[in-house]
């Protein structure tokens, strides 16, 4: 099929086959290997996008579902410049950031959490990355990432 | 980016990885993100079948699946098809026996996983069915099928024993004794990135991109197990998606070897599914052990007994040096003066045990930590006194004989960890429980060996390259799993040569760029790395100084000091640019190697040759003391650990950061074991085949954890440091179960991990019922 839909703020039209899963297309296909697969069935979060703003798992998805969306991921967060968003940089700095697997999908998690609530609790936040397994943080400094992303975000640090 | 690049390395500061900059913005290229161009895919079809022999392998119907280009049986393989790290038992295609239900029966490459899937499906084969094995007692039984018909053992991988004293006579004189007995599941690595790669064989030369531990090792072994001489054979190990011990050992290696060559000049792509990883990959053994313990009065340990059994699967792996592990460790950090410690590691047709961080301390530790504490219990002292009371001092020897020569810094954990709030408060929290809810404090301690024992040379070898633009390159060898070894060697060799991050760079483990450093595995990778590094660096210094003075001819090498991007002459404030004392030399001179082996005990605790060879006796222990808070719901059984603290004594720190990172993720992975992650097998066919099934910690299980180190110096480690990347593991399981054992007055699990159901079962029966086989004091 002849699939048109916006990639990082990109506007794309490429041929592919309907049921060609989104995270084939990104990785295989588009080269955008951020996004990883770590399960395949929807259960660890590694393979976490947005799709109109919403957080999806592309392991889970259909290249005809995305026909029109607007697709974000971990390739599009930094700004012009590859300058960091708040969020990857809070990951550098607290020390959330191990092996990197998870990496991706938790930053696309915590970027979606601060968006609906800047200022979220640490309950708030162990929810956000409820979704998201990581095998070797121990999801401390990942939540402490998520707390210092919130403060920068909100201007409380330089 | 200046998060990173302009900031000075200095060790003992917290300072972020440069890698972590490439994985927050997706770009860090891991092996599973290799897709060549025109690649093609690789596969494997696997037995299904626990225990038989294979008569004949059927490709016809997948050939004829459209883009299939070739389908491999054991009739392809050139090299003499075993792999394994210690006894070469495992077949890379199956060719006489099938020994589990993840063995591989044919490889097949395609164009598309689309019909890699389809071809795989139509494989068939016939076989022989032959009944199996699937408790290490059933392995013994009268008439059991040999899973190695020539092994000399026979269905025993391997087994010892450590005397020490009088053994088990001691008993006789004890005061008290209590006894134990504990069965503890398999549990499964699940790291993020599956077992994976890419390779490409070219002009005679095979080159694997993979996700690995031991790229080194790997060459070796796939080299002999495909056919080809290891010289043509380069393993590339970029950093890995995790590791914990899963990818100590061949895992796609040899396949994707072989489909590489079967299909030359096209990049061959190989990545196993989550449920593939769960089948094939090795495990945390599964373990049975019966511990008991002998005081004096005082509480003063006198006599211990050990039984442990190690299921440990249908090939070696490392079975037999974790054993090795578990039976030195088997006692604690304590002095017992007598000890029986015996063990067996046992074949069956479960999944493969295997290395998993701990490496055999985790289960010993979770019985007798266990038992520290029902003696404690039974001569009424605190957990925490029993414990320091009997506490090793260095120049003591632990019960399997082995003496602590080197920093020893048990008691020291265990005085900070009695200082500690949730220590001191535990009673008062434990009253303030809600309704239907009971809690609980407990603790347990643990020492952890780093390297290879005294058989095994533990070495690496460390390369520095001072470039032609005046950077300094640091070839490394041992692979940065996520635990962060490489910003480690970067605040080391930063560090002694002041230069910022921006003048460093880091050449990742590869066969054809760097030297033999040994596997990412065993606690030592910063430790024994480290020791090569700054001898490296030592020789490069006093060759860059030296010619510095000769070249501005001053007095010698000693009147320079090095700055960010130069060398200073300190009498006359000259700044001599290292590029500039780069072009004056040749590029031999610019490089300097060392090479480090560990210090290697010379002491003989046990005549056996097979324990020795298996790594018993080490030299350098790290100690910690944990302490766990849980509550528990009486309705539901659910069990919640609320608050967690660890002190340990790993050295200096030479990035604390790093540390806690290392215990945060040992913790959870520990309280995975403890509460949650039941690998079920029903004759030896996976019921928990996956991540919705086997349930690994998430955010909301995992309590706040306060972690501390005593930071003494380590004198044999670099700049004092020793390894952390297992002891933090290692107590966990023991710490909840104490815990437990508070909140419910004395109610133990004996098979693990204790799921809510347990609990359940534990809360409703009396805690020692009359003739049952439970846990209990026996005098």
């Amino acid at each position: 099929m002849k699939l048109s839909f916006t990639l990082n703020h990109n506007a794309l039209t490429l041929e592919t086959e309907p049921d060609r899963r989104v995270i084939d297309l990104l990785r295989e296909d588009l080269g955008l290997t951020g996004t990883k697969e770590a399960c395949g069935e929807g259960e660890c979060g590694a393979c976490t996008i947005r799709v109109n703003k919403e957080l999806r798992l592309a392991c889970l998805m259909i290249a005809a579902q995305i026909e029109g969306c607007s697709i974000e991921t971990i390739e599009g967060l930094a700004g012009p410049d590859q300058a960091l968003h708040p969020v990857q940089e809070a990951f550098v700095q607290a020390g959330a950031v191990q092996c990197g697997f998870c990496t991706p999908g938790m930053v696309m998690a915590v970027t979606d959490l601060l968006e609906a609530i800047p200022d979220p609790d640490e309950t708030q936040i162990r929810k956000a990355l409820s979704g998201n397994l990581c095998r070797c943080t121990g999801y401390q400094k990942i939540m402490d990432a998520a707390q210092l992303a919130a403060k920068k975000e909100n201007k409380c640090l330089p | 980016m200046n998060l990173i690049s302009k900031t000075s390395p200095s060790v003992g500061a917290s300072q972020a990885r440069p890698d972590a900059l490439n994985k927050v913005m997706g770009h860090e290229k891991f092996a599973a993100d290799y897709y060549g161009p025109r690649h093609l895919w690789a596969g494997v079809r696997r037995a299904g079948i626990p225990h038989g022999r294979l008569i004949s392998v059927s490709t016809e119907a997948a050939k004829q699946v459209p883009g299939v280009k070739k389908i491999l049986t054991h009739k392809d393989v050139n090299g003499s098809n075993r792999q394994g790290v210690i006894q070469k038992d495992q077949p890379v295609l199956v060719d006489d026996r099938i020994r589990h239900c993840g063995d591989a029966l044919a490889l097949v490459i395609a164009e598309t996983s689309q019909a890699l899937e389809t071809a795989l499906a139509l494989i068939s084969f016939e076989y022989e069915a032959l009944p199996g094995i699937f408790t290490t007692a059933e392995a013994f039984q009268y008439g059991a099928p040999l899973i190695h018909p020539t092994h000399p053992g026979g269905n025993c991988l391997l087994s010892g024993q450590l005397v020490s004293g009088k053994g088990l006579e001691a008993f006789e004189a004890c005061d008290a004794i209590v006894e134990l007995t504990i069965d503890l599941p398999r549990q499964e690595h699940a790291y993020l990135e599956t077992e994976c790669g890419e390779a490409v064989y070219e002009k005679g030369e095979l080159s694997i991109v993979v996700s690995t531990q031991t790229p080194f090792r790997d060459r070796a072994e796939t080299a002999q197990a495909i056919g080809i001489s290891p010289e043509k054979l380069r393993i590339i190990a970029p950093y890995c998606g995790g590791g914990f011990g899963g990818k100590d050992g061949i895992t796609v290696q040899s396949l994707l070897g072989l489909a590489a060559m079967a299909c030359p000049d096209v990049p061959i792509k190989m990545m196993w599914s989550r449920e593939e990883s769960f089948l094939a990959g090795p495990k945390r053994h599964a373990a049975s052990l019966h511990y008991r313990l002998g005081a004096k009065q005082n509480g003063v340990f006198h006599a211990l007994e050990v039984r442990a059994d190690f299921d440990t699967g249908p090939y070696d792996h490392l079975g037999g040096a974790v054993l090795g592990l578990a039976l030195e460790h088997a006692g604690g950090p304590y002095r017992i003066p007598h000890a029986a410690i015996q063990g067996k590691a046992v074949y069956t047709n479960n999944t493969i045990g295997g290395a998993f961080r701990g490496f055999g301390v985790p289960q010993v530790a979770a019985a007798m930590e266990q038992a520290v504490d029902l003696m404690a219990e039974k001569l009424s002292l605190s957990p925490l006194d029993i414990r320091m009371k009997n506490a090793v001092q260095k120049g003591d020897k632990i019960p399997s004989g082995t003496t602590l020569k080197t920093s020893t810094g048990i008691r020291e954990c265990l005085a900070r960890l009695k200082a500690h709030p949730l220590y001191r408060e535990a009673d008062a929290w434990k009253k303030k429980a809600p309704a239907h809810m009971l809690r609980g404090s407990g603790m347990a301690c643990a020492l952890h060996g780093m390297g290879y024992g005294p058989f095994v040379p533990d070495t690496a070898i460390a390369k520095l390259e001072l470039t032609k633009q005046g950077r300094f390159k640091i070839y490394f060898g041992v692979v940065d799993m996520g635990q962060g070894n490489g910003v480690t060697f970067l605040q080391m060799a930063g560090d002694l040569l002041n230069q910022n991050y921006e003048n460093l760079e880091l050449v990742l483990p590869d066969t054809g760029l760097t030297l033999p450093c040994g596997s990412a595995s065993a606690s030592r990778s910063t430790y024994t790395f480290g020791n090569a590094l700054i001898q490296a660096v030592e020789t490069m210094k006093t060759r860059l100084t030296q010619r510095a003075a000769d070249s501005l001819m001053v007095g010698d090498g000693d009147e320079f000091c090095f700055i960010p991007g130069h060398l200073r002459h300190l009498p006359t404030g000259r700044e001599f640019p290292l590029a500039q004392l780069a072009a004056l030399l040749g590029p031999e001179e610019r490089i300097t190697i060392s090479r480090y082996r560990a210090l290697a005990s010379k002491e003989t605790v046990t005549q056996d040759t097979a324990l020795q060879m298996h790594g018993i006796p080490h030299t350098v222990f790290s100690y910690t003391a944990h302490l766990a808070h849980v509550e528990i719901d009486t309705l539901t059984g659910g069990i919640t650990v609320c608050n967690y603290t660890a002190v340990t004594d790993c050295g200096r720190l030479i990035n604390p950061d790093l540390y806690q990172q290392q215990m945060q993720g040992g913790i959870a992975q520990g309280l995975g074991y403890a509460l949650y992650e039941d690998f079920i097998t029903d004759k030896g066919r996976l019921l928990t085949a996956n991540l919705s099934t086997y349930i690994i910690p998430g955010a909301l299980d995992i309590p706040p954890m306060a972690l501390s180190s005593v930071d003494l110096q380590e004198n044999t480690g670099p700049f004092g440091m020793k390894g952390v990347g297992e002891i933090c593991i290692d107590p966990v399981l023991p710490a909840v179960a104490n815990a437990v054992a508070d909140a419910c007055g004395g109610g133990r699990c004996r098979q693990w991990p204790l799921t809510c159901e347990r609990m359940l079962e534990i809360l409703t029966i009396p805690v020692c019922p009359p003739g049952a086989d439970m846990n209990r004091s026996l005098i």
